[in-house]
């Protein structure tokens, strides 16, 4: 062996990084201070991240909750901070509950309770219906939102649409149960008509009978129903309805039924069949050609002088309609995207396995085609829901128009942002939400082709 | 499929709708509601309170009809109209009456067919300017940006008035109210301009009213009243003389708190006797209860109660009665006689 020996017999201990490069500091050289540009920018934007929440922060927090108007609110702000740029939020404080159901009478039973003076025998809570219509929708929704919910529920998803309208509207149980019936004779026909009947044989003979029933027979047949067994809730109109519930409820109806509208028109812009095509066609090319706010006004001003004289026909309803076909519009051209999406190779596969048209779509190319348009959709689902808010032009009381009303009371009459903040901040609970169930879905249905 | 099924429901809903009756007046005792088209808020005139029951100086008009109709100034279905839909809901009957700070023009009364009963306030356009700029009168504002309500008849107004003094305006759109108030107090017009009525309710909303005037210069004629459609007269006279007995009422001192005892031991004044139903049979004549007016006046009070409780001096408001102080005070209101 050499005496001159350069070489390293032993390992030297392992040192810690420089202090620099890890940790808070390390991390902020490398994200935010990596060179002079980066820096300036972060330097910037922190101060205006500060500006703006200097602002932000006192207004919101330092706030006064506990006033019976503006001009009160704006003697205690001068009392504490010596100025009158803090949020009064006494103004939800007193109005919140009208914001969020309109005028729906707490206690529709007892049209005089209010929520603070209750009614000496009610045992319910205030606003019971509207509350248990909106739990029940969310246990409605469960099973079809998230796999692991039981499949029993089912049943609740199914009796949903017959039981919200009744616990909101009221009126007799039977009225309900009767239009269910007719969509059972329909469905029943369609599918065990066909022996005898032949397919479109049995379809048509579906749609005639259900029309009859519905137009000719439910309604005695309800009412004798209603003599013998009365089940029935007060009624509540139309005209109380009001505030982030009917946001609430144009919306849920609007999502609910616009998605199979859509993919009936995505698959009949599709088809084969030209007056098929044609008309679906047309319609989607009509509707997204034209505002919704125009489609608004002509639920609310036109369909008034096509309707003989003295036809109540509700408005909350006419509005309802027209959203839908709104956003039935918008769906078919997104799921239409995801249908263009799937390769030919997926329809040819289809055939080869020897499935009819309904069975393919059912089986293969639906279920690819909606979870690749599933962005879309959500998105055209949040856009809806925002866009409910148009109808306090047509003097609906939404939320925004209910806003106008609570500030030409005297006692709020000047105010303005905190009941903006308020009706975003609802809003933005939803729309967050079904965003983030979209992503969660996204993932959970990933199979891994990208 | 589903657009059949979606007809069908709409075809149900359709026919379940009531039948339209012949006389307004009919319809009403049969459903035992008013249907009353008010604003969906403007300070004084309408507004839900914290219980949901609309108040206001308009409201206070659709309850004393109710009670004179249906006895129960509580029976009335407050409609919310916006400035856009307000005359088709009265023309397609979706309402009986529309009581909505409307301006009374001829092409309102005879093109959209409707039938003004009467004016209930008489308000005109104004303008509002901060006390820093130093002005003190309208003729005054050449080259100033003018926050104005888009389309209506303010918006015509101002462009008028500006061209009739030769001076130049720089418009700023707003949309409503609130918003007008915003931009003002923003500092992005110099003036605001709307109704007096509206710019001295804006000006009670502020923290320092007193910084702020109201030139004095009125440059519109804006007759707000109560409204019917065309076609059934018989309403018409009912909604116009129960309009009436709330002004004559305030001529002849009847208020809410005496008419009781007046209406029950009578009066030496004839008029009075017959407005109280007392004497005479106009209540008959209107097709109403001899005591029609004794419960309109016993809903709210007179003209003056409701003024003073709704829009008077002691409310934030604040509004003097002006021209609408009674005509033997310099006043307009001026009821035909109750013969």
């Amino acid at each position: 062996m050499s005496e001159h020996s350069f070489v390293r017999t032993e390992m030297l201990p392992e040192q810690a990084p420089p202090a620099t490069s890890i940790g808070v500091i390390g991390w902020m050289r490398e994200n935010l201070f990596s060179g002079w540009l980066n820096s300036t920018l972060t330097v910037l934007s922190i101060l205006f991240i500060y500006y703006v929440l200097s602002g932000v922060i006192p207004w919101t927090f330092q706030s006064v909750w506990n006033a019976g108007s503006l001009t009160e609110c704006r003697e205690i702000m001068n009392a504490t901070w010596g100025d009158t740029h803090h949020a009064c939020w006494a103004v939800i404080k007193d109005r919140w509950l009208q914001l969020l159901y309109g005028f729906y009478p707490p206690y529709p039973a007892y049209p005089s309770a209010t929520v603070s003076t209750p009614p000496p025998e009610g045992w319910l809570p205030s606003y019971f219906r509207p509350n248990l219509a909106l739990i029940l929708l969310f246990v409605a929704l469960a099973p079809v939102l998230f796999g692991r919910v039981p499949r029993q529920l089912l049943v609740v998803t199914a009796a949903y649409p017959f039981l919200m309208p009744w616990l909101l509207w009221g009126g007799t149980l039977w009225v309900p149960v009767m239009t269910a019936v007719g969509f059972a004779l329909l469905f029943g026909i369609a599918k065990y008509g066909q022996s005898t009947l032949g397919a479109l044989g049995s379809i048509i003979a579906a749609a005639v009978v259900a029309l009859v029933w519905w137009l000719f027979l439910s309604g005695p047949v309800a009412g004798l129903f209603a003599d013998i067994i009365p089940i029935r809730l007060p009624v509540v109109e139309s005209r109380a309805f009001g505030g982030f519930m009917l946001s609430i409820l144009i919306g849920v109806v609007a999502i609910g039924i616009s998605l199979p509208i859509g993919i009936v028109l995505a698959l009949g812009r599709q088809s084969d069949l030209m007056i098929v095509k044609t008309l679906c066609v047309g319609f989607i090319e009509f509707i997204r050609g034209v505002p919704l706010i125009t489609l608004l006004f002509v639920a609310s001003v036109l369909l008034n002088y096509f309707m003989p004289p003295g036809t109540n026909f509700d408005i909350i309803m006419r509005v309802m309609i027209m959203v839908t076909l709104f956003a039935s519009a918008y769906m078919a051209e997104v799921i239409r995207g995801g249908l263009a999406a799937l390769p030919k190779g997926q329809y040819e596969g289809a055939d080869s396995l020897g499935l009819n048209y309904w069975q393919a779509q059912r089986l293969i190319i639906m279920p690819q085609a909606l979870k690749i348009s599933i962005p879309g959709i959500v998105s055209t689902f949040i856009g809806v829901f925002k866009d409910t808010t148009l109808v306090s032009i047509i003097g609906l009381l939404d939320p925004i128009g209910l806003s106008q009303s609570i500030r030409a009371n005297q006692e709020w009459n000047g105010i303005y942002w905190e009941l903006f903040a308020f009706i975003a901040l609802l809003f933005f609970i939803c729309c967050f939400g079904m965003s983030r169930y979209s992503m969660w879905l996204e993932r959970k249905l990933q199979t891994g082709h990208r | 499929m589903k657009k059949t099924v979606f007809l069908g429901a709409l075809t149900v809903a359709g026919l379940t709708a009531g039948v339209a009756g012949a006389a307004t007046l009919d319809d009403i005792k049969a459903r035992g509601k008013l249907n009353c088209g008010v604003t969906t808020g403007l300070v004084g005139f309408a507004a839900p309170d914290a219980n949901g029951e609309w108040q206001g100086f308009d409201v206070a008009v659709c309850r004393a009809v109710a009670a004179a109709v249906l006895g129960d100034a509580s029976a009335v279905e407050f409609v919310p109209t916006t400035g856009k839909t307000r005359f088709t809901a009265l023309s397609s009957g979706e309402i009986d009456l529309l009581a909505r700070n409307t301006t009374w023009t001829l092409s309102r009364d005879v093109d959209l067919k409707n039938e003004f009963i009467g004016v209930n306030y008489y308000d005109g356009q104004g303008f509002m300017v901060s006390k820093s700029l130093g002005v003190s009168s309208a003729k005054e504002l050449n080259g100033a940006t003018v926050c104005i309500q888009t389309g209506t008849t303010t918006e015509l107004n101002l462009a008028d008035f500006f061209r009739a003094n030769d001076m130049e305006y720089e418009p700023v759109p707003i949309e409503t109210n609130a918003e007008g108030q915003q931009q003002y107090l923003a500092g992005a017009c110099d003036t605001y301009t709307t109704d007096a009525s509206g710019l001295a309710a804006t000006r009670a909303t502020f923290e320092n009213p007193t910084e702020h005037v109201i030139l004095p210069e009125i440059i519109s004629k804006e007759p707000l009243g109560p409204l019917v459609r065309h076609g059934d007269q018989e309403w018409g006279d009912i909604v116009r003389w129960t309009l009436n007995a709330l002004i004559a009422a305030e001529e002849f001192g009847i208020t809410s708190a005496n008419i009781q005892d007046m209406a029950s031991n009578g009066t030496d004044s004839p008029e009075v006797n017959r407005i109280l139903g007392t004497e005479g049979n106009l209540g008959e004549m209107l097709g109403l209860e001899a005591d029609w007016a004794v419960k309109a006046i016993s809903a709210g009070g007179n003209y003056g109660e409701l003024f003073e409780k709704h829009i008077g001096e002691n409310t934030p408001v604040g509004l003097a009665r002006g021209l609408n102080a009674q005509w033997k005070d310099g006043g307009l209101l001026y009821s035909p006689p109750f013969r």
